[in-house]
């Protein structure tokens, strides 16, 4: 498989998913810059972390109406596989492919710090290699990373079971300790309907080797991985 | 014609630069202040043939990008 990683003006952790799919997974992985065209080859596209146009107006507001964001939003319906990290996630909801906003954190201050996730559902090519419930060390760095969405779309998330990861304590409690943030529910990450779009604020790029202190994020990368081999690539097109 | 946008989170959302503010206000002395909200003032000049022409195209503006529907209200003025 193919993965392409956007460079918005302003990414900053571009780089970091690159280095952990290329060298870390050994991935075939390239970048795409954001005036280009989406190319047909890619599996996966990734929208990482950063400040994409200096977070003006608000946080993905802008990177929405980037040119490639046409080819992605294409790619999305007919089934591609798109994972949005931190930035990337705000972008995903601004441009309407995931549910729900990202607002400024209620503490209203940058958090950056490592934070325990459970895992809520696994029939998604984004969570496959996880077990329902298993837990996962990963950091979180943003200052607008509070989930939230009105009443009768947060039902559709529980009904739809679209609520993929949330922040939970060192024993798997949705404690308000754990959740760094003030996100409805806990909620770390989203799906969308069709589950080939998910977003989620803390960095799995960041926690995919020993090195880091953790490898629980590549269990995400490896989750695309595993859909894509077995499935092939045009199993995810409509 | 110039137009004067106002944009502010819906009701319900949790707003807690609001928040910070009033707790600073309280602190100063203004105990009796209450329910503070933050929001975005935009203005911009437009060229239109007319208010109603206007009045369309900064409605697409706000609805396209200076407000987002799921978190945020808007309103504006157009002065000729």
């Amino acid at each position: 498989m193919r993965w392409g990683v956007i460079v918005f003006p302003g990414s900053c952790d571009d780089q970091d998913v690159y280095d952990c799919l290329k060298h870390v997974l050994k991935q075939k992985v390239e970048f795409l810059w954001h005036k280009d065209r989406l190319g047909r080859d890619i599996d996966c596209v990734v929208l990482p972390g950063g400040f994409s146009y200096g977070d003006y107006l608000r946080c993905g507001a802008m990177a929405r109406f980037s040119p490639i964001m046409q080819g992605v939003v294409e790619f999305a319906r007919n089934g591609g596989l798109v994972l949005g990290i931190c930035n990337g996630f705000q972008i995903l909801c601004e441009a309407g492919l995931l549910p729900g906003a990202l607002t400024r954190n209620a503490s209203l201050q940058f958090v950056c710090r490592q934070v325990h996730l459970r895992v809520e559902e696994i029939d998604t090519p984004f969570t496959s290699a996880a077990k329902k419930g298993q837990l996962l060390k990963l950091p979180v760095k943003h200052g607008e990373g509070c989930y939230y969405a009105d009443p009768a779309t947060l039902e559709r998330l529980q009904k739809n079971r679209q609520i993929l990861v949330r922040y939970v304590d060192g024993k798997g409690r949705p404690t308000a300790a754990a959740n760094p943030n003030g996100s409805l529910e806990n909620i770390a990450g989203v799906c969308n309907e069709a589950r080939n779009v998910f977003g989620l604020m803390p960095h799995p790029e960041d926690a995919s080797e020993k090195l880091l202190g953790s490898e629980d994020g590549a269990k995400i990368f490896s989750s695309v991985i595993a859909a894509c081999g077995t499935r092939g690539k045009r199993a995810w097109v409509a | 014609m110039r137009v004067k946008i106002f944009v502010r989170l819906k009701e319900g959302v949790l707003d807690p630069q609001g928040k910070a503010v009033e707790r600073s206000l309280h602190t100063l002395g203004y105990e009796e202040v209450g329910d503070v909200r933050v929001g975005k003032y935009i203005e911009l000049e437009i060229a239109a043939p007319s208010r109603q022409a206007a009045e369309k195209r900064a409605r697409e503006m706000c609805d396209k990008l200076l407000a987002n529907p799921v978190i945020e209200d808007y309103r504006f003025e157009i002065q000729e």
